[in-house]
């Protein structure tokens, strides 16, 4: 198999796989006060301080999660909860427009369920939002600022440091949604200015299910879980040791290769862009041509729909992605492409494919043998205007 | 040969695909999602439609191990079927939405798709034979037979189909399913229409064309006996739901004998009045002679009857061996020759009216 779709999920780096059956074979819950729990306990700190020292912040900022969605959730609807309770006059919300649905939907929720007032910061034509946009709409009322580090669609980096900037100067906490910056981009907490910051386990080589949200000491945040106090009384239930042992190793072991993985994974992108344009000349590449994550390459393929050219490359052995998707598993025009002023033709035309830590050359050959046959009948399919009108 | 199995939830197509499989063809599985949003179609066990069936499909087609794909024709049912089932009921007649699923989505839309994705054929559950002459035939299961649904197929259409089912009952096919490890084995059927959520098909129509008051009226006398709210919620045949509070003079049942959509006036009458003789049918798709002596059926489920059918200038004409009642403008002709390895279809028409040799009904 052909493996193109690293933005969904990666490979587990075998020390990872390692540390999670090490520490999935004691017993011991983190909050015991017996010997097991203080095991447990220790073993949970040291992956706490693992996970600080190589997203430079402090270990009393990590916060252990079940994931990215929720490590989302908590930033959005908690920091929102806790800023309006301090001042009745908070109820803004500002958000970028090319959020993951983790914050969209977060967002959409509290506008029309907490009585939130959102400001959605548009993007230019590669998805990139300009501080400017930022600046006109930050107000006394503004609850919080969330807008992701890199796009995990079409893979624009964002101006976090200068956006966070914007925010910071008015006393407004900026929560970055960095899952697909991690391992692949350098990331550092106490040097960007962000007050919350998403971090996923297996979009970097760790297990599913576990993820943290760095969160700044003097941060308010109200709880999404309520129980037994675990996380600066924030994040309730019990440690997952092993997954959390397992999502700090993978994040060490990511962010010390970051560096390398950026040259190498980037070469190879780089790589497979020159040739996809090969195969097909009229593919338009999405996002930012260079400002844009290592491992990531978003094409359109005029006259094709991404659902058919997924299909023929999956019967081909490779596994890309449309970008988007929903529980019936309908695709979905992207709404990150839309907000880039694409049509809808394009939006439906597009394809993504993402590099990670396991991507050789060999995969970028089976691409390109498979992709213009692919386009060839996914373009005939289009013609039939089958699906609809 | 590729082929894409159409899988909507059910356990005929969950079968229909495994029985593909096995027979050495390289099988892709497709739910097709046909609502614009799915909570508001026939939930749970019964329907195709919900992001439930969306799953079972799913779960079929691991269990087979082939690929499976959700492919979104909303807006294509929503046009063609779902459009034009309100349409028809407005201009007095009476749709089969599965007939026009089958013409214009199943195994237009879907096959086209698939043709030019560089399949060979589209497989679906119906309980249908087509034989090695490429003609269409009545399942092996008289009881689940749905070729009168899918004799709107044109040869080009038949011939890019697969029917793995016809030669099986459906307990045959419930029992495969269970032997093969199909979950949806003991799912019960679907029935009635797949995006009328509660079954009230007049309901859903008052919520769609408003209420339009009018008379019902004697056939006989034109006598004004009651009033009904929309005369799309009427069918030609209806007996009950008149709401008359008169009874008829010879204490007999009163029955729907035609809508009249310009007047917008339901007229009634006793059984007697409702028999027909000659049927007339519209866009008429036909293989055999003409004109022949054949079986006719002129509702899904209904039973034949012997006639002499004459198609031609783009119309079909049914002399009808001995009266039938209840034929309604809308429903479809389909004309089968008789044979003991599976009736043969030999084409079909839409009824555009009916008439008995004692005046118009």
């Amino acid at each position: 198999m052909t493996y193109l779709d690293h933005a969904a999920t990666t490979p587990i780096l075998p020390e990872a796989l390692e540390a999670y059956l090490a520490a999935s074979g004691a017993v011991g819950n983190a909050s015991s006060l017996h010997a097991a729990g203080r095991h447990a306990r220790r073993r949970v700190e040291e992956a706490r301080e693992q996970v600080a020292a190589a997203l430079r912040a402090r270990p009393s900022e990590v916060i252990f999660t079940a994931g990215g969605t929720e490590s989302d959730n908590l930033a959005v609807k908690g920091v929102f909860w806790a800023r309006r309770a301090a001042d009745p006059a908070r109820i803004r919300v500002v958000a970028g427009s090319v959020e993951h649905h983790a914050v969209l939907d977060a967002v959409g929720w509290l506008e029309s369920h907490e009585g939130a007032t959102v400001s959605w910061l548009p993007v230019d034509e590669v998805g990139r939002i300009a501080p400017d946009a930022l600046a006109e709409v930050l107000d006394d009322d503004v609850a919080l600022v969330t807008a992701m580090s890199a796009n995990n669609e079409v893979g624009t980096v964002q101006p976090v440091a200068e956006l966070a900037a914007l925010a910071a100067a008015r006393g407004v906490p900026y929560h970055a949604d960095a899952v697909q910056a991690v391992g692949q981009l350098p990331v550092d907490f106490a040097g960007s200015g962000v007050a919350a910051l998403t971090v996923s386990g297996h979009k970097l080589g760790g297990p599913v299910g576990v993820g943290a949200l760095l969160l700044g000491r003097d941060i308010p945040c109200t709880p999404l879980l309520h129980g037994g106090g675990q996380e600066r009384d924030v994040r309730s239930g019990t440690l997952d040791v092993p997954g959390i042992v397992a999502f700090a190793t993978a994040v060490e072991i990511s962010v010390k290769a970051q560096e390398a993985f950026a040259c190498r994974v980037g070469a190879l992108r780089d790589e497979l862009i020159d040739r996809v344009r090969a195969a097909a000349p009229d593919a338009v590449l999405n996002g930012d041509p260079r400002d844009r994550l290592p491992g990531n390459a978003h094409f359109s393929f005029p006259g094709c729909e991404g659902d058919a050219l997924l299909l023929l490359l999956d019967a081909a052995g490779i596994a890309c992605s449309t970008g988007s998707a929903c529980s019936a598993g309908v695709a979905q025009p992207s709404h990150v492409l839309l907000a880039m002023g694409a049509d809808e033709d394009r939006a439906r035309s597009s394809l993504r494919f993402t590099l990670g830590h396991t991507s050789t050359q060999a995969d970028i050959d089976a691409l390109v043998a498979a992709l213009p046959g692919a386009i060839e009948r996914a373009r005939r399919a289009g013609l039939t205007k089958s699906t609809r009108r | 040969m590729r082929v894409l199995a159409a899988m909507s939830g059910g356990v005929d197509s969950a079968v229909a695909a495994a029985r593909a499989a096995d027979a050495g063809y390289d099988v892709t599985g497709v739910h097709l999602a046909l609502s614009r949003n799915p909570q508001t179609y026939r939930s749970g066990a019964r329907g195709c439609c919900t992001l439930e069936d969306a799953r079972d499909a799913r779960r079929a087609a691991d269990v087979i191990g082939i690929p499976f794909y959700v492919w979104d024709l909303a807006e294509r049912f929503h046009e063609d079927v779902v459009d034009d089932f309100v349409a028809e009921y407005a201009a007095g007649r009476t749709p089969n939405p599965c007939v026009r699923c089958n013409e214009k989505i199943k195994f237009a839309a879907v096959l086209d798709r698939a043709l030019a994705l560089g399949f060979d054929a589209v497989v679906t559950g119906h309980h249908a034979r087509r034989d090695a002459h490429g003609r269409l035939r009545r399942s092996a299961d008289p009881g689940k037979d749905q070729s009168y649904v899918l004799a709107v197929l044109t040869a080009d259409q038949l011939a890019h189909s697969i029917f793995p089912l016809g030669d099986s009952t459906k307990a045959q096919v419930r029992a495969e399913a269970a032997a093969r490890g199909l979950a949806v084995a003991d799912k019960p059927d679907s029935h009635d229409i797949c995006f009328i959520a509660d079954g009230d098909t007049r309901g859903w129509l008052r919520s769609r064309l408003g209420e339009q008051p009018g008379d019902i009226v004697d056939g006989a006398t034109g006598e004004v006996l009651g009033r009904h709210a929309g005369a799309y919620g009427y069918t030609v045949g209806q007996r009950k739901g008149l709401g008359l509070d008169r009874p008829a003079p010879d204490g007999k049942p009163r029955y729907v004998l035609s809508i009249t959509p310009v007047s917008n006036t339901v007229t009634v009458g006793p059984a007697a009045a409702l028999e027909v003789t000659t049927v007339y049918g519209d866009r008429p798709l036909w293989t055999g002679p003409s004109p022949v002596s054949v079986d006719v059926q002129l509702r899904a489920h209904g039973s034949v009857v012997p006639a002499q059918v004459t198609v031609s200038d783009g119309r079909l004409v049914a002399e009808l061996a001995r009266p039938v009642r209840g034929v309604a403008a809308g429903q479809a002709i389909v004309g089968y020759q008789p044979d003991p390895d599976g009736d043969i279809v030999l084409g079909s028409a839409t009824i555009s009216h009916a008439t008995s040799l004692a005046g118009v009904a």
